[in-house]
């Protein structure tokens, strides 16, 4: 089996992968970070969004080896040192956050929007989370938040 | 599903493996096509050859009179690109419009030409550009007019189990050219088209010199409104011009009914307006690009 060195959320990680694998399926079931949630498994919700070198991508349609020598950050990798991400505490303190389950997804496509453009317009804002579905449609306190964030400034 | 997954540092080292593999492995970029198309059992192979980590193959060449894409450049890059913003805003427009920027981060221009859709944008603009690929093969580099591409949806001449589109190329929009693209869509993002049109004109004085009107998806490939480019030639560079050249493009395009996007009625209707919309974006574009010494 080939091997896959990648960086995982700052740490190098070696590990033997099926040619076949995504890198969706190998961040969830090899490595245990299962906060990237595959949703359609075909593109179209972005619940499955991770970075790879800082920029997003679907993770469910990604094989594990093009990551190869890559960045790969996904939603664990936010909170440093025991301390939420800006856009964590935001998504919180606007209630952007219903099921839950788009919420890793969004944070991930809103930290690339924000790593590249800190202080990005609403239309920016909006089309940084067009790849994104929310089934609950809480679309309008999830781009205050990422607003919020950004008045706030990453850390 | 595939047993191995091969990145080659080369075009050659690229195509020496699908000799190797003998019809049996295919090339992939993005994958945004092709790994759906292989999950779903649509498509078969035992390896997948990935061309984006080959050096250059990455980049967009701009010269005053040609500009190049190689087939590892992504929707964001062309999108991003100054080269293409000033002369090609045409390809700008249609970028835009694939996908989500998951999808575009990672999804090729090349890729989507080379899956042969009839109605991806990208594929639509590169009609009205003019624009031509270089294939690569065992046999040596050719370059082919894009028209020549297609057999049909999904189906292109080039086969990815034996060679490579390593680059596509179109001329830069000069002095006195302009060109636009416009789309109907269901929703604003992540959907298909329902009709799509691309066009590029050239002015001489105060009339059109050439234009190319590229309209999808209207036939099995990408489809040139001959007619009305022919006709075009020398008409004054005017509303009344362009109501005529809608008529005559929208008369050959014949958009049929379809459940995916919409009826026939619905559709020609809705050419008109986009033909009128790319036409008269196209020339407004083309007139603020003209001399002043003119």
């Amino acid at each position: 089996m080939p091997t896959l060195v990648m960086t995982v959320n700052g740490a190098t990680t070696q590990l033997e992968v099926a040619a076949s694998d995504l890198l969706a399926d190998v961040l969830r079931d090899r490595l245990g970070l299962t906060g990237t949630k595959i949703g359609c498994n075909e593109g179209e919700c972005g619940a499955c969004t991770v970075l790879v070198d800082d920029q997003a991508v679907l993770s469910c349609l990604y094989p594990a080896l093009k990551a190869q020598g890559q960045q790969v950050e996904t939603v664990e990798g936010l909170a440093a040192n025991g301390k939420l991400h800006v856009l964590q505490h935001a998504f919180m303190e606007a209630g952007a956050v219903q099921c839950g389950f788009c919420t890793p997804g969004m944070l991930m496509s809103a930290k690339a929007l924000l790593d590249e453009n800190p202080q990005p317009s609403e239309p920016e804002i909006k089309e940084a989370i067009s790849g994104n579905l929310c089934r609950c449609t809480g679309y309008y306190q999830i781009i205050r938040a990422i607003r919020m964030a950004s008045e706030e400034g990453t850390p | 599903m595939w047993r191995d997954y091969l990145l080659p540092g080369s075009v050659e080292e690229a195509l020496d493996l699908l000799s190797a593999y003998d019809g049996r492995a295919r090339l992939i970029a993005g994958g945004t096509d092709v790994v759906p198309q292989l999950q779903e059992g649509s498509r078969q192979v035992e390896a997948l050859v990935d061309v984006t980590r080959i050096p250059g193959l990455a980049a967009i060449a701009g010269g005053e009179s040609a500009i190049s894409l190689g087939a590892a450049v992504t929707y964001r890059q062309a999108i991003h690109s100054p080269v293409l913003q000033a002369n090609a805003a045409v390809l700008v427009e249609a970028g835009r419009s694939v996908g989500s920027p998951q999808i575009r981060n990672v999804a090729t221009l090349v890729g989507n030409v080379v899956n042969a859709m009839p109605a991806a944008d990208a594929a639509i603009a590169l009609f009205a550009l003019g624009a031509e690929l270089e294939i690569a093969s065992p046999a040596g580099r050719r370059w082919v007019p894009i028209e020549t591409l297609y057999i049909g949806p999904g189906q292109s001449r080039v086969d990815p189990t034996r060679e490579m589109v390593s680059c596509v190329r179109f001329p830069a929009l000069g002095e006195n050219q302009g060109s636009a693209f416009v789309r109907l869509s269901r929703r604003k993002a992540l959907a298909l088209p329902v009709l799509n049109v691309a066009v590029v004109v050239a002015l001489a004085g105060h009339a059109f010199a050439w234009g190319r009107i590229a309209i999808g998806p209207v036939a099995p490939q990408p489809f040139r409104a001959h007619g009305a480019e022919e006709a075009m030639r020398g008409m004054p560079a005017d509303a009344d011009s362009i109501r005529k050249v809608v008529e005559i493009a929208a008369g050959e395009a014949q958009p049929r009914s379809s459940l995916l996007r919409a009826s026939r009625e619905y559709r020609q209707q809705a050419l008109r307006v986009l033909l009128h919309r790319a036409l008269e974006a196209a020339l407004v574009r083309a007139q603020c690009r003209t001399s002043v010494e003119e």
